[in-house]
């Protein structure tokens, strides 16, 4: 696979051209250009309705885009749900972290893809492999819990964000999409979770964070991309802008300089 | 307290419930041992209670996904009355044993795909419809005249039992062995499988099964089927128990499986409960019916209690749901 090789220096880990989605007379997003490099993490700004969870719901394989093609590794793709996306590598986080609550931990990582033997559609699960695989995935991350069997109705905000993330990545993930990972925490959990973002990286997964909060962006991306009704309006290495750039982004407008930001009086 | 010892905590959620069974025991030992202990009267509590144990093992699977099965009660009159009519036709008697959960599976697809494809909004809505159409189609096909006469070996899970050196009529009913079997196999397929799973995760949270890939119509589908196979069994037990097939039988025992269930602790929000449980709920109903009337109370008595223990533990779920949340 040498050439392989080569052509995945050579080419994203996710590129979007052209996707459009349109909801009946309702055009959701159009246009939308933009690209996620191995290993790299991306912030998308943008207001409420300019598209981003639409988009998210593309490459998460929940919609299919109205016009336009992924590519993924170099190579076209197309999903019929999310479980395609899945086997490729690409993982959603939800705001609400989507866990079930009543069940253990270690249950809610495997849900869905349980360890253990398969006769046909029914799989035996092996709770003590499934158990063991949480603790040492947990541990890879620096997630700390008191046992894997606690149920997840029973961890604080930050925990079963964690946990959310760990089960992202269980699989071998290559992107993961997190949709505002920090809105439903505690200002004190915050960091925490950021820092897991950050560590994700290390471990060579890819990530798009949608946040409303600047500071979660400044903190973990490596670039930034904001969308303004429906269509990638402007994006930038997170060295090469600043946050007030960005904001004014988010309301349509470029070259939004200190002076003419939001909030401050004139 | 939850969450100082989350194993004990698990352990106390879940299994308390037999504690009181055994407490329930003690006392009617202690007040009436000349007739409580007695083993014709512990055969006959398990033996009455059998069919009521099946539906309630499947209304179980339903009420883990936050659904509701009112279509039971009709499901296992319909079965009854369809063997009885078979075993009078001279159908093979193995076919025969199979008609009752055959019926059962069909109501509980109907049962299904109404939830999941028509979109109903309730599962209450579904079952309350299959409810009346499975008790007309009952009385339709007997002109609401009993049927009696079955051939021996359908009539052998509902009737037998294993003497084991017992004065008759005690002993070991044949029906419980079927009871144990159904409940242990459901505990296998709950508790090891992945589609037992992931009934709990739709009813800890259908989004999160939704977006772990788990086919939730397909499963519930399922469950549906499974609660209805559970009726129709319990109709070959009544039938053989009873040696007819009638059309009013069954009239309102939805509502024991549900109070069963749900006195056994699983909760109603879905989600939480144990196969264990389910059956000390059984036995917390049969032995309160049975201590009541070898007390001589009324029966009328006896309804007002059970009403009263079914308000108690769903209040002490409520309590547990708010100490969990608390912290």
């Amino acid at each position: 696979m040498a050439g392989g090789e080569a052509a995945q220096v050579a080419s994203p880990l996710l590129e979007a051209r052209g996707i459009s989605k349109y909801f009946g007379a309702i055009t959701a997003l159009t246009d939308v250009n933009f690209h996620v490099a191995h290993g790299e993490v991306l912030g998308v700004v943008g207001d409420n309705g300019a598209g981003k969870s639409t988009l998210m719901k593309i490459l998460s394989g929940l919609f299919a885009p109205s016009e336009g093609q992924l590519f993924f590794e170099g190579r076209p793709v197309t999903f019929s749900g999310p479980k395609q996306a899945r086997e490729l590598g690409i993982e959603m986080v939800y705001q609400d972290f989507a866990l079930a609550g009543n069940m253990a931990i270690y249950e809610n990582i495997y849900l869905g893809r349980e360890p253990g033997k398969k006769f046909g559609p029914l799989t035996l699960i092996d709770h003590a492999e499934a158990k063991r695989m949480a603790a040492e995935h947990l541990e890879r991350l620096h997630i700390a819990v008191k046992s894997v069997e606690q149920n997840t109705e029973d961890l604080s905000g930050g925990q079963r964000q964690a946990v959310a993330i760990a089960r992202a990545t269980a699989f071998q993930a290559k992107l993961v999409i997190m949709d505002e990972p920090t809105a439903a925490l505690a200002i004190k959990e915050v960091g925490k979770v950021l820092d897991l973002i950050k560590s994700l990286k290390h471990h060579g997964v890819a990530v798009i964070i949608i946040s409303h909060r600047m500071d979660d962006i400044f903190y973990c991306c490596d670039r930034v991309m904001a969308l303004y009704q429906g269509t990638n309006f402007a994006e930038a290495p997170l060295d090469a802008t600043h946050r007030n750039e960005v904001i004014g982004w988010i309301m349509g407008t470029k070259g939004h300089t200190e002076a003419l930001a939001h909030d401050r009086l004139q | 307290m939850p969450g100082s010892n989350p194993r004990l905590a698990k352990f106390l959620d879940s299994y308390g419930i037999v504690l009181v069974v055994v407490v329930m025991m003690l006392v009617l030992a202690a007040i009436k041992p000349e007739i409580f202990l007695k083993a014709d009267n512990l055969t006959n509590i398990l033996k009455q209670n059998a069919s009521l144990a099946l539906l309630a093992l499947g209304m179980f699977v339903v009420i883990v996904t936050a659904g509701i099965d009112l279509s039971v009660g009709s499901t296992m009159g319909l079965a009854m009355v369809a063997l009885a009519i078979a075993s009078r036709a001279g159908v093979p008697w193995p076919l025969v044993l199979l008609v009752g959960p055959a019926i059962g599976l069909i109501v509980g697809w109907v049962n299904g795909i109404g939830l999941t494809w028509l979109r109903l909004p309730h599962p209450f809505i579904m079952t309350l419809g299959t409810l009346n159409i499975a008790r007309g189609l009952t009385y339709l096909i007997t002109n609401g005249a009993p049927v009696s006469g079955l051939q021996p070996e359908v009539r052998y899970l509902g009737q037998a039992y294993y003497g084991l050196g017992l004065a008759p009529p005690a002993g070991l009913p044949a029906s419980l062995i079927l009871v144990a079997i159904c409940a242990i196999g459901l505990w296998f397929f709950l508790n090891k499988t992945s589609m037992g799973r992931h009934i709990f995760a739709i009813g800890g949270n259908p989004q999160a099964a939704r977006v772990s890939g788990i086919n939730v119509d397909k499963v519930l589908v399922i469950v549906y089927m499974i609660c209805g196979c559970f009726a129709g069994l319990s109709g070959l037990l009544l039938a053989g128990r009873t040696d007819s097939g009638f059309p009013n039988a069954g009239i309102g025992v939805e509502l024991d499986a549900i109070a069963a269930v749900i006195i056994g602790g699983a909760s109603f929000f879905g989600g939480r409960g144990t196969v264990l449980g389910v059956l000390a709920g059984v036995l917390i109903m049969g032995i309160l019916r049975n201590g009541l009337n070898i007390n001589n109370v009324s029966a009328f008595w006896q309804q007002i209690l059970i009403g009263m223990v079914i308000i108690i533990a769903v209040y002490i779920d409520v309590l547990r749901r708010q100490a969990a949340t608390r912290h």
